[in-house]
């Protein structure tokens, strides 16, 4: 081996060893999200990456299935439903109230059944979702992240063309007072906001969650940039055609910025999309929670019920995961260009 | 500012000559009203309600800088500040050491430098709140792997979460493993800035692996760490949400109660809004501070070009 060699191969070591780190907590949260709560606290000290469930020597056992499918059939179990559900009867007519024996028994046979039922691939996910209307969630962070995303580059776009292309007066002034406001310290501004919304009653409503994000000083400071390279001759010869300023804009000054607003708009579909403390200070209604804030109270409902938490976990993730390798490039980047905004 | 003046006077010349051109202001309108009620306005209000006492549902009571001089005699702020310093002091130096490493690593001209950049830059992509439960799993001290495999070495469980000595390092750790990827990246930025001759020449002189490091990766890259330092200063002092959902109420013995945690639980769960505002504006002071001592003084030992 020569030297050029051993060097290549101690890069490429250390490397597939980071690499290992950084994504071993992925690895480990998607599979946990298919194990059985059995599985999940087994006190055992050997480490299975892979779940039961996915391991064929254990999940075809058709054996296996089939003696506990019978059991949760067969006579004895039945026996010992309705001896419960007399006895719990019993107990509830003491205590005065009135309940029909079948109810009774079918509860304690659903009990006795779910005992004996094997642990199923999407368990956890059917669980997660039974706990938490995470469905919901999906639906609320997806409606409130595009939202935002196009009517904040829509309005920042407009802003940056303004000052761009036109000259008005206060021109200077009113871009240093936009500059400004990105300096302003975000968590004092989260309290007077919410004061504010919550006297105009804006608290609990997709409102608060999204028109306080509509205007974006950053996006249109980086977007000024951009359309500040165009050339102003294109402008001047498209206006003396007839083309009105607005036509301007829409067909000829955005589509020569995509690339920067697909940019702007993956950063700002991201920052949306994992924002935490706003959704979590607006909202309490279970019905506009969003994914991050339904995380944390799942989190704290659920205890030590992992199977369920990283299911959750992997589908708040797994979108993302999925947009980032069909866009890589552009993901990096935008969160590279915006190093200066978190 | 030799510009703006300039342009200043134009637009009073403009004034005089020309029609004002309403239409520009059409297109400000959107983002100006949006960014003065939501940004400026609250800002004034933020700076009025701080020098009250309110709790929302009371009036407000002016007790000018009671809520300031309160906060120097809060021992929970002080710890709370403390444990913010804790937590910047641990996690840039881990952050600016791995990054800048791994970021060495990729600049060679080694295949599948893509795959490694790719997988380097997922957690950054990725929710706080989500790996924040995955990596609380991980620290559980019953069912966890990171105990699992302490035990395979023999050695006895760690309660990382629960016990104040290990809690900070273990969010600092999560946190490290969190933003390596995006400063990966700005450091391999800032290594292919580096003229390649520089190294071809210190070969030639026989300066080994180490001495290229200390004499030319170092030095030039210094810009790039100064950057990084400034802006991991300012994400540090604003830690919250891994805080939030790994150690709730401030962890064991409050061992993890950093500053906008502390703050949150002021205003949202106690509704001392006045005070936790006079604390917002010193933590802005603070990070100000800050960031003009690595300007005025750190910055004096960077290299530029």
């Amino acid at each position: 081996m020569t030297t050029q060699q051993l060097k290549h191969f101690t890069v490429h070591l250390l490397l597939i060893i980071g690499s290992f780190f950084m994504l071993f907590p992925f690895v480990w949260m998607f599979f946990s999200s298919f194990k059985s709560k059995a599985e999940l606290t087994a006190p055992s000290d050997t480490i299975n990456v892979l779940p039961d469930s996915m391991r064929p020597e254990i999940f075809n056992d058709d054996d296996a299935k089939a003696r506990l499918e019978q059991q949760a059939n067969d006579e004895k179990a039945w026996n010992e439903a309705k001896a419960a559900a007399e006895k719990k009867q019993a107990e509830l007519v003491k205590a005065g109230k009135n309940v029909s024996i079948d109810s009774l028994m079918k509860e304690a046979q659903e009990k006795d059944r779910k005992l004996r039922k094997p642990f199923e691939l999407w368990d956890n996910y059917k669980e997660a979702l039974k706990q938490q209307p995470f469905g919901q969630y999906f639906l609320n962070t997806i409606f409130v992240s595009i939202t935002v995303t196009a009517v904040s580059l829509f309005f920042a776009s407009l802003a940056a063309f303004s000052f761009a292309f036109f000259k008005f007066p206060y021109q200077n002034a009113l871009f240093m007072l936009l500059l400004g406001t990105m300096m302003l310290p975000q968590q004092a501004l989260l309290i007077p906001n919410y004061i504010v919304l919550s006297k105009i009653g804006w608290v609990n409503t997709y409102l608060a969650l999204t028109v306080p994000w509509f205007a974006s000083a950053y996006a249109v400071f980086f977007l000024r940039q951009f359309f500040m390279q165009l050339p102003k001759d294109l402008f001047e010869a498209a206006t003396i055609d007839g083309c009105t300023r607005f036509q301007f804009y829409w067909m000829v000054a955005l589509p020569l910025c995509k690339s920067p607003l697909v940019t702007l708009g993956i950063f700002t579909f991201l920052s949306n999309w994992n924002a935490f403390i706003w959704p979590l200070i607006v909202t309490n209604d279970e019905n506009l929670r969003v994914l991050q804030v339904g995380l944390s109270y799942f989190q704290s409902d659920a205890g030590n019920d992992w199977g369920p938490l990283m299911a959750a976990s992997t589908m708040t993730v797994l979108p993302l995961m999925i947009m980032y390798f069909f866009a890589q490039k552009q993901f990096v980047e935008s969160q590279m260009s915006s190093g200066m905004k978190e | 500012m030799e510009t703006l003046a300039l342009d200043l006077k134009q637009e009073k010349t403009m004034n005089k000559t020309k029609k004002i051109d309403w239409g520009a202001y059409a297109y400000l309108l959107p983002v100006l009203i949006i960014i003065i009620a939501f940004h400026v306005l609250p800002m004034v209000m933020a700076l009025v309600v701080s020098f009250f006492e309110w709790d929302l549902i009371g009036s407000p009571k002016l007790i000018g800088f009671h809520n300031y001089a309160r906060l120097f005699s809060d021992p929970l702020f002080k710890k709370s500040l403390i444990n913010t310093a804790i937590y910047a002091l641990t996690s840039i130096p881990l952050i600016i050491f791995l990054s800048m490493f791994i970021a060495i690593l990729l600049n060679n001209p080694i295949k599948g430098i893509g795959v490694y950049r790719t997988i380097y830059f997922l957690p950054v992509i990725t929710s706080i709140n989500a790996v924040a439960l995955v990596w609380n799993f991980i620290y559980n001290p019953e069912f966890g792997l990171l105990n699992k495999v302490l035990a395979g070495f023999g050695l006895e469980p760690v309660r990382w979460l629960q016990n104040p000595k290990t809690a900070m390092m273990a969010i600092v750790v999560m946190s490290v493993w969190k933003g390596l990827g995006s400063n990966i990246i700005i450091f391999l930025a800032g290594l292919q800035n580096i003229p390649k001759q520089l190294y071809e020449a210190a070969t030639l002189d026989g300066a080994n692996v180490f001495q290229q490091f200390r004499h030319i990766t170092w030095p030039l890259l210094t810009p790039t760490t100064f950057f990084i330092t400034v802006m991991s200063v300012i994400g540090s002092f604003q830690v919250f949400s891994q805080v939030y959902m790994m150690t709730p109420r401030g962890g064991p013995l409050k061992s993890t109660m950093v500053v906008v945690y502390y703050l949150y639980r002021k205003a949202f769960e106690q509704f001392e809004f006045g005070y936790a505002l006079a604390m917002a504006f010193v933590l802005f002071l603070i990070i100000l501070a800050l960031t003009l001592f690595n300007k005025l003084v750190v910055e004096k030992r960077v290299h530029y070009n």
